[in-house]
């Protein structure tokens, strides 16, 4: 009698335990997105200087157009480039 | 109908810091004189730039924080582009998240520079 216990996997089933994303900017009641502050925008880019998606970072919709609009604004004025490579 | 207003302008690296004080003096009059109200500033100094600009890599960076009509931005901003000194600028309306954080960001500099002092 084949038993539920008995099921043999020929590769383990993957437990992920996903960790929940969550958006930093409600979590630490952060109103406004400062463009003049690059360090803080860059973890928003991936290393060619493209704005990462809500997606990967979690962010909420509200808070990522006010990122995508800082980012916007401190690449017009030089602190962050349009394009570039490792800028990690 | 008055805004609070922000702009960044950076100067060519080839002017001289003295050279630099005039252009950033010409603009602050420019303000003032056209019934603007000028409310901080700050000097950044030498940056470098994250791209080049008219073949410069780096520049005198300033800021610029004032309360004035919307018809002076666009008398300012055709002065920035008449001159030559300055390779590029941005002007920004602050609503009312950035006003409480632009005050907030210049308390905690104010700390940090009586810190220094003191």
């Amino acid at each position: 009698m084949a038993q539920a216990s008995e099921i043999r996997y020929l590769t383990p089933p993957s437990v992920e335990i996903k960790k929940k994303k969550y958006c930093r900017f409600k979590k630490s009641g952060i109103k406004y997105v400062d463009y003049k502050d690059p360090e803080f925008l860059k973890k928003f880019l991936n290393e060619q200087g493209k704005i990462l998606p809500r997606r990967l970072t979690g962010t909420s919709l509200k808070y990522q157009r006010k990122v995508s609009q800082a980012i916007k604004r401190a690449r017009q004025i030089a602190l962050l480039p349009f394009v570039t490579d490792l800028m990690k | 109908m008055l805004n609070q207003y922000e702009t960044v302008f950076i100067c060519t690296p080839v002017l001289s810091e003295p050279q630099v004080k005039e252009a950033v003096k010409k603009f602050r009059d420019i303000i003032v004189s056209n019934g603007g109200d000028m409310i901080h500033e700050e000097n950044w100094g030498m940056k470098k730039l994250a791209y080049p600009i008219q073949k410069k890599s780096t520049g005198f960076f300033h800021l610029f924080e004032f309360i004035a009509d919307p018809s002076l931005i666009a008398k300012v901003e055709t002065d920035f582009r008449r001159d030559e000194r300055v390779i590029r600028f941005m002007t920004v309306k602050l609503d009312k998240y950035a006003v409480t954080y632009s005050s907030k960001r210049k308390r905690l500099q104010k700390e940090r520079t009586e810190k220094k002092e003191g």
